[in-house]
Order: structure tokens, then sequence, then C-alpha cells
């Protein structure tokens, strides 16, 4: 806990820096024809003449009620920004995580059961091409195939979406479901094919222990061995790396946006990059701060609740 | 006194001895792939002479001879083998200078990465106490953030402080510092572990005991043994930095279309996907994937044929 603390206020403080050093944004705001005293007038409603520590303190406790200023590009409030385009963004990795997982699972469990098949070699080599090919390379040849030249796949946008409440959502439209399909394969791949070489070698590892052995002596089914004592004791890795991966593809969804046009937080942060929004790129970066030591909690948790050793450690730990 | 032929023919019996040569011999992939690299190589830094025509030469360029396709499909010449871009540039030949300057921004941000990261690891490994407590949490810090996201925001202060203008005349050299601070993280830590291990270790004791100063026993007794591990991560290194860079080039934060490299070719073409001059995108594409692929294979087996728990 403490560490997550210390980690949002180091990510703080450099968003912090950036707003401070990177370009006057009255410069920005005003454009050139604007009087001298108005600049000055400016600077202060902004609370530019403030000493350092004061503004560290302000910026902090504004960003904590989700308060980033207006953006330079737009001069909209940012927070409003980023949480317009939230739901987007959030959707999509749900979208890529759940396909990494229902493919990439069982995927790996097949290979690992039976390494010398020819299609878990067939797997991993085409595992291999997935990780070396860039993400943005797999989105394009994605919009060629299935939106270019079959036609069967929209290739930008997010189809027609609902709004419930503050939410927009595209998963109760045909259309909204057809346009994240694509950009959710896009994500989704690396980490998928991240997923079936995890569980994999661990299939591998794990189907060679005592207990493997002594389950099957007891006569059980296969399908009991593999998938009640085998699968159960791989997921602790996989719950490791799915989670630590979630942040990458909130990450990663910068570029499958940007390809897609798909109207998130990504590709908000990239415009924002081109055009120098400094209040959106520090909003972001809390944001994406904020979502990893929040991650990073949740996977600790999970730890618990999959792994009963942990449990019984923990609570021996607790009772000294 | 060994005559020069004689040297020659020593060096290459006692390469093609080692256990590493050995290990290469083995695997058909990794010498496929060892050729594909070469092949790169020879091409990308051949560029000048090798290439059909000289992309960055405007007065020869035509822009009736835009988007042609490649020769093999109608409407193509054998002038432009794979076609041509929106600007009638050749495309085989910006692809050549392409992979020269992905190449050269690989290389040097995974150097200036390793020189920071060794640098950073030997610090903290060598001094210890509060300084590696610092650059550690620093390292953890960052590495819960992807290095695409470090890289794109290097980029875009960097685009802050230094104006539009003048950024996009030294786009290599930021791409270079932005590539390279977000993967310096791995080379500290496995430097700083080595040294951790290696700082007690006899022959260090005995450079202190006559009186060595601490820097130069760092640099030159410590680092040397700690070098293996670093080389392989720089190898497997090579091949993100490469895709890294394609990556911010295709986002339109890297390379100007002025001094293409194959991620701002494929975005170049990505506009013309759907007006059917799908060559632009997909040439660069496979060619690059075919480098990173290469590369990567070559780390792969590099980090095997190096772990003696593999041996």
């Amino acid at each position: 806990m403490v560490q997550a603390v210390l980690v949002m206020l180091a990510v703080a403080f450099i968003a912090f820096t950036m707003f401070n050093f990177v370009g006057d944004p009255v410069a920005i705001m005003a454009g050139q024809d604007l009087p001298a005293e108005q600049r000055v007038e400016l600077r202060k409603t902004l609370g530019l003449d403030d000493p350092t520590p004061v503004r560290f303190a302000r910026f902090v406790a504004n960003a904590a009620q989700g308060q980033f200023g207006l953006s330079y590009r737009t001069t909209e409030p940012v927070g409003r920004m980023i949480l317009d385009r939230l739901p987007a963004t959030l959707e999509l990795s749900l979208i890529a995580v759940l396909v990494a997982l229902v493919i990439g699972i069982p995927m790996g469990v097949f290979s690992g059961l039976y390494p010398h098949h020819w299609i878990s070699r067939a797997m991993m080599t085409v595992s291999l091409i997935g990780i070396s090919l860039p993400t943005f390379l797999i989105g394009i040849l994605l919009i060629l195939i299935f939106a270019v030249m079959l036609g069967w796949l929209p290739s930008f946008g997010r189809g027609d979406t609902v709004k419930i409440g503050f939410w927009t959502t595209g998963f109760l439209t045909v259309s909204g479901w057809k346009a994240i399909i694509l950009p959710s394969i896009t994500l989704g791949l690396f980490q998928m094919t991240l997923i079936m070489r995890l569980v994999r070698s661990e299939m591998l590892e794990v189907l060679r222990t005592d207990y493997i052995k002594f389950a099957r002596a007891r006569g059980l089914t296969n399908r009991a061995v593999h998938f009640g004592h085998a699968l159960k004791n791989t997921l602790v890795p996989v719950i490791t790396i799915t989670g630590l991966q979630l942040g990458s593809i909130i990450a990663f969804a910068i570029i499958t946006e940007t390809v897609f046009s798909w109207p998130g937080v990504g590709l908000l942060f990239l415009q924002s990059v081109q055009a120098v929004d400094i209040p959106v790129m520090a909003a972001y970066l809390v944001l994406i701060g904020l979502l990893f030591v929040l991650i990073n909690l949740i996977v600790d948790v999970l730890y618990f609740v999959v792994d009963p050793r942990l449990r019984s450690q923990g609570a021996k730990a607790g009772a000294k | 006194m060994m005559l020069p032929f004689a040297r020659v023919v020593e060096f290459w019996r006692q390469t093609t001895d080692s256990d590493l040569f050995w290990s290469f011999k083995r695997s058909k992939l990794v010498m496929v792939s060892a050729v594909i690299t070469v092949l790169f190589f020879i091409m990308a830094f051949g560029a000048p002479y090798l290439a059909p025509h000289n992309p960055f030469d405007l007065a020869s360029l035509e822009l009736s001879d835009a988007f042609k396709p490649p020769a093999w499909e109608e409407g193509g010449e054998m002038k432009y083998l794979l076609g041509t871009d929106d600007q009638g540039r050749d495309l085989l030949s910006t692809i050549m200078y392409g992979s020269r300057i992905s190449l050269v921004v690989g290389f040097l941000s995974v150097i200036f990465a390793m020189v920071l990261g060794i640098g950073l690891g030997l610090i903290a490994g060598y001094v210890g106490g509060p300084v590696d407590g610092l650059i550690m949490r620093i390292a953890d810090v960052q590495l819960s953030f992807p290095a695409i996201l470090i890289a794109l925001l290097v980029d875009g202060v960097s685009r802050g402080i230094l104006g539009e203008a003048r950024h996009s005349d030294i786009a290599e050299a930021v791409l270079v510092v932005a590539i390279g601070l977000s993967y310096w993280v791995q080379y500290a830590r496995t430097v700083r572990g080595s040294v951790l291990v290696e700082k007690n270790k006899e022959y260090v004791q005995a450079a202190r005991v006559i009186g060595l100063p601490g820097p130069l026993i760092a640099l030159r007794h410590v680092l040397p043994n700690v070098m293996g591990p670093v080389l392989v991560i720089a190898t497997i290194n090579l091949a993100l930095a490469i895709i890294t860079e394609a990556t911010l080039s295709f986002l339109g934060v890297g390379l100007p279309p002025t001094e293409p490299s194959l991620g701002t070719l494929i975005r170049i073409g990505n506009d013309f996907l759907f007006s059917g001059e799908w060559w632009i995108t997909i040439f660069p594409g496979v060619v690059l994937a075919a480098l990173v692929l290469s590369v990567n294979l070559l780390g792969d087996w590099l980090r095997d044929a190096l772990n003696p728990k593999l041996r």
C-alpha cells in the first residue's frame, strides 16, 4: 500500500513537472495578439505565479478530484474529455483480454498436453510470428483482409453506441459488436500468444510433478487430471501475467485505437502528444498510474483467492 | 610470430571449434535467420550503391509515376520492381533506405539504453546503500509502465521543449533518446544483480587491497565479467527497439515523411489502403516483420546458447 501511494506521488510529480517546464501555457492558450496586461491577468487566474510546493499541492488536490484544468488544444475540461472516451477504451481492453484468455488458455493447454502434435508445433510457430509482428501491422493486415478485400467488418469507429448515464456502450448494438471484433483481436493477439506460451510451459512443468502421477494412479479420468489438477495449478502465473499485461493492453490500445480510429483515451493521448497538449498528457499519465496501482492490488487479492497455500501462510503470519 | 594467413586459419579454427558455432550449426532456423539478418545489413547499408533509384533526389521524382503497382501487376513497370508510392518514389529503394534508418535508430537506441543501464546498474550495485535504493525504485516505477508509453511521453515533452520545427530536424536523436530511456531498466537490473555477486569475489578484494580507486575497479574489472547477459539482452532489445521505432513513426510521432523509416512508409501507405494501393503498406510491413523475426530468432538462440544451464 505504501508502495502504491509512493508510485502515485511519483507519477503525479512527473506529470506536474511536465506542466511546469514544458512550454508556457499562457503563450499556447492566448495566441500572439493578447496584450501584456491580459497575459499577466491570465497568469494570475491560472495560478501560475504561486510558489512551486503550493502549486504541486494544488495539482495533487485537483487531480484527486479528477480536475486537470483545460485542454490547450480544445479548451475543454480535461477530466470531461477523458471521462467521455474512457468507456470506449475500457470496453476494447476488456474484450481484448477475454479474447486472449478464451483462446490462449485452451491453446496453451492443448500444446502442453501434446507438445509433439503437429497442431501444437503450428501454434508455436504462429505464436512466434505473433510476438514478432508489431501491433499496428497486425491491425493493418486485418483491415486489408476483412474490411478492404472481404468487406465483412468495419475498419474504423465504434459503430452505433447506446448511452447509459455517462457510460456509452457499443455492446447493445449489432454494429457496435461488429466494430469491436477487429480492434479487439489486434489488441489481444500479443497477449494471447504470451498466455498460450505461459500456460504451455507451466502445463509441461506441472504434468511432471508427483501429485499428477498420483492423481493418475488413483484412476482419475484424464479430464479430471488435466483440468482439475494440472490447469488449476498453472493459473497463478497466468493471473499475474494477465494482470500485469492489462496495463500494457491499455497502453497498447494507443496503437490499436489509432489504426482503427477508435474514439478512446489512447487516441486522445496520441493527438495530445502531437499537439503538445500537456494537461491531457499529464491526466492520462496519472490515470494510467492509477490503473496500474489498482490492477496490482487486485492481482494481489486474487492470489489469495486462487492459491490456498498463500492463504494459510498469510493466516500464520497474521497470527504471529 | 605467425604469418597473417596462418593467423586467419587459426582464428577460423577457434571459431568453428567453439560451443557457440556448434549450436549455431545445429539449427537450420538460426542459420536462415542469420543469413536474412546479414542480407538486411548489406541491403540497408549498401542502399546508396545497390538501390535502383535515389528516393531523396527530388529532381529524379516524377509525379506521373506515382501509385505504380508492382512490376508483375497490370500497369507495373520493370523500372519500379515493387511499385511506387504517392510521390512517385520507387518503393524498393525507399524500403532499402528506410531499413537503413530503422536499423541505425534501433542500434543507437540500444547502445544508449545499454550505456545508461550499465552505468546506473554499476553505480547501484557497486555503491549500494541509499543510491542503490533510489535507482532501483526509479527502475521499479518505470518498469510498471509500458515502454511505448514512456517513449511517447519523452517524444511529446521534447516536442514541447524544442518546438515543432526543431523537433523534426533532430527527430532521429529524439527517437534514440526516447526509446533508450524506455528500455534501460532491464540492463540496470541485470548489471546490478551480477555486480552484487562479483563484488564479493577475491579479485575485486585484491584490486581494492592494492588501492585502486572504486570507479576504476567497477569499470575495468567488474564490468567485463557482467557483460555476457547484457549482450543477450541487447540482441533481444534490438528487435524491440526496431518495433518501437516503427510504431512511433507509424503513429506519426517518429521520423517525418521526408526521412522515412519503415514505420513512416507503412503510415504513408495506410492512407491508401482503401483505394487499392495495398503495396505501399504491405511491402514495408513484410520487410519489417522479416527483419524483426530474424533478429528475434537470433536473440533467442544466443540466449539459449550462452545459458550454461541449457547446455
